[in-house]
């Protein structure tokens, strides 16, 4: 019984982490940018392709991948918030048409990078074994990839709050967030700040990826499903909050494990189920203003 | 004088055009191969989903991402009572449940604003989806449903009458109190609300109203297509699509949907068996240029064009001689 339990808190901490991990960027580039950026998943799902293919090609480390994955799609996030999203916000007559807008475009992004990766991988499920031998914890067996997958989500999680809590440019983007014009008055460059939140975003997407690929399977046309928890997570914390996002990430996390142990084929469910219940009782989240 | 004569009938021209076109429709299975008629009726599929869509989200700025929820209920209403309804029986509860099901979500969830709606809508589908799936394998015990299959031209038909009344149902609304009321919620919804306007029930309304063709659309397909299950039915393309051809084709007036839907349709028709992938490189690519760079979609960029030239004609320069001649 007790073993039982324990699993279930403990797999529920592993999917929480990875949550929590997908959850922040999106946060992130909807709570300074004002992007709820559906593509989101596409680039976990490129961060997870390229770290296969370095993997199965070269037998690249995985874990080194996170240096090489990250950086570009760091470059990709930043360029298509430069030409695409900065143009739209521009020609948009108010925030909530560009807001809304921008659903639209990200969804054409999305697109546009699935089908890419369709050309460039194919369609099939791919994936390669990486620390998949069993440690124990106490009485309960895991996978050595899946502990190591956790910690580095947490790790990751943790380095992201303190970047923003304790450093400059972290200050001038929580300042770009909560009010940009003033931000923009004290010297902050708006645009190039939330080009770098958008960049930063898609970043911790391919983190992500990278370390999704290491447990799960993968297939070019997982990223919307990954949006869609995402989408949940972020909802659920608060759109906007970070640290929001983080607990949300876990509480959805544990919820799915919970259902998951009775009744598997209504993990989906319920988490749209918490989610509409949500948005008609507290629309703002949790950690909401 | 020329001009002056179209400026006062340009509304009886357009609607003696929209007459010719649908005559020239409802012949078509006497002079049209079959294939033909099939790609008419997923086009006209496509008209009325994103004229639905458009009858909502046009005129007050909610984004809504329901179609395919609403379509969905209509392709299982098929599926469950297509055995013991006829045709025309069938579409009508197809579009009613899909009412229902608009009208009961509607109210809950129209307080919510901008991007909430949104997502919400969005989640809406993908719950149905899961919900129905869990039912179909651990009640029913079988993963989709067969549906009775109803001859092409009788669902083309019922396809091109359901679009005609969709038609009139918007042009009336368009022209009535009722529409006006509707455009003053997207413009300044707290102004609508201190003008007296009961906000609430004209947005479940229409929000219900545009359901019902979904619904019907649904249904009418799901008897071309005679196996269903909750991916096929409730699959989120059907709530993208309809919204994106409608931008494209520009929200400002009916022809903008039709004409948006028509095109994309087509080009879907002639790129996905030949090029797969590309069809979706392509597809993306239109939908990220229309956002960014016309707005008010391609009926938007003939209006201006148009406006200039009868600028051009008006302006009585030299120029302008030239021009109408030559036009």
């Amino acid at each position: 019984m007790t073993t039982a339990v324990l699993n279930i808190i403990i797999t529920g901490l592993i999917m929480g982490g990875i949550y929590a991990l997908i959850s922040v960027g999106l946060s992130m580039q909807y709570g300074v940018a004002r992007i709820l950026n559906i593509a989101h998943g596409e680039f976990i799902m490129v961060g997870a392709f390229i770290t296969w293919m370095l993997f199965t090609n070269h037998l690249l480390n995985p874990l080194y991948s996170l240096a090489i994955a990250g950086p570009f799609l760091f470059f990709v996030g930043y360029v298509v918030h430069r030409f695409l999203f900065k143009t739209l916000k521009d020609r948009s007559p108010s925030l909530p048409a560009f807001e809304g807008n921008s659903i639209l475009l990200a969804f054409g992004i999305m697109f546009i990078i699935q089908s890419l990766a369709m050309v460039i991988w194919g369609t099939q499920i791919q994936g390669y074994s990486f620390m998949a031998y069993s440690v124990y914890l106490g009485s309960i067996r895991f996978s050595a990839n899946r502990l190591v997958l956790l910690a580095f989500a947490v790790a990751i999680c943790l380095l992201f709050y303190l970047f923003l809590t304790h450093t400059r440019i972290g200050k001038a983007i929580r300042a770009s967030a909560q009010d940009p014009d003033a931000a923009g008055l004290m010297g902050v460059e708006i645009n190039k700040m939330l080009a770098l939140c958008f960049a930063i975003g898609a970043l911790m997407a391919g983190f992500a990826g990278v370390l999704l690929s290491m447990v799960y399977p993968i297939q070019t046309t997982m990223g919307l499903q990954y949006t869609v928890i995402a989408i949940i997570v972020v909802v659920l914390g608060g759109l906007g909050s970070i640290s929001g996002s983080l607990i949300g990430g876990f509480i959805l996390g544990m919820l799915g494990s919970i259902v998951n142990a009775f009744e598997p084929g209504l993990t989906m469910a319920a988490y749209f189920f918490v989610f509409m219940i949500l948005l008609l009782v507290k629309p703002a989240g949790i950690m909401g203003r | 004088m020329n001009l002056a004569w179209f400026d006062k009938h340009k509304n009886h021209l357009v609607m003696a055009l929209a007459v010719a076109f649908f005559l020239i429709l409802a012949f078509a299975p006497s002079y049209a191969r079959t294939y033909t008629i099939i790609l008419l009726s997923s086009i006209i599929m496509y008209v009325i989903l994103s004229l639905s869509w458009s009858m909502f989200s046009g005129p007050t700025g909610y984004t809504s991402l329901a179609t395919a929820a609403f379509f969905g209920v209509g392709i299982y209403n098929a599926a469950l009572l297509g055995d013991y309804l006829p045709i025309g029986l069938l579409v009508l509860t197809g579009g009613l449940a899909s009412f229902l099901l608009a009208y009961g979500v509607g109210t809950i969830t129209l307080r919510l604003r901008g991007v909430y709606f949104a997502i919400f809508t969005f989640g809406l589908v993908e719950l149905i989806k899961h919900v129905v799936s869990w039912i179909e394998v651990n009640i029913i015990g079988t993963r989709g449903q067969f549906v009775t299959r109803v001859d092409n031209v009788t669902v083309f038909y019922v396809l091109l009458s359901t679009l005609a009344i969709l038609l009139i149902t918007m042009y009336l609304i368009k022209r009535s109190k009722y529409g006006l009321a509707l455009s003053s919620i997207g413009s300044s919804e707290d102004a609508a609300v201190h003008i007296g306007i009961n906000v609430v029930r004209v947005k479940v309304m229409t929000f219900a109203i545009s359901a019902l063709f979904a619904g019907v659309a649904g249904t009418a397909m799901a008897t071309r297509w005679g196996f269903i299950d909750p991916y096929i039915a409730f699959d989120a393309f059907y709530s993208f699509l309809p919204t994106l051809m409608a931008i494209f084709g520009g929200m400002g007036s009916l022809l903008g949907p039709i004409l948006g839907a028509s095109i994309f349709t087509y080009l879907q028709e002639i790129l996905v068996t030949r090029f797969p992938y590309y069809y979706m490189l392509i597809f993306g690519t239109i939908m990220v240029i229309t956002i960014i760079y016309l707005p008010n979609g391609i009926i938007g960029l003939f209006q201006k064009l148009f406006a200039y030239i009868i600028k051009k004609l008006r302006s009585g320069s030299p120029g302008g001689e030239n021009a109408d001649t030559k036009s």
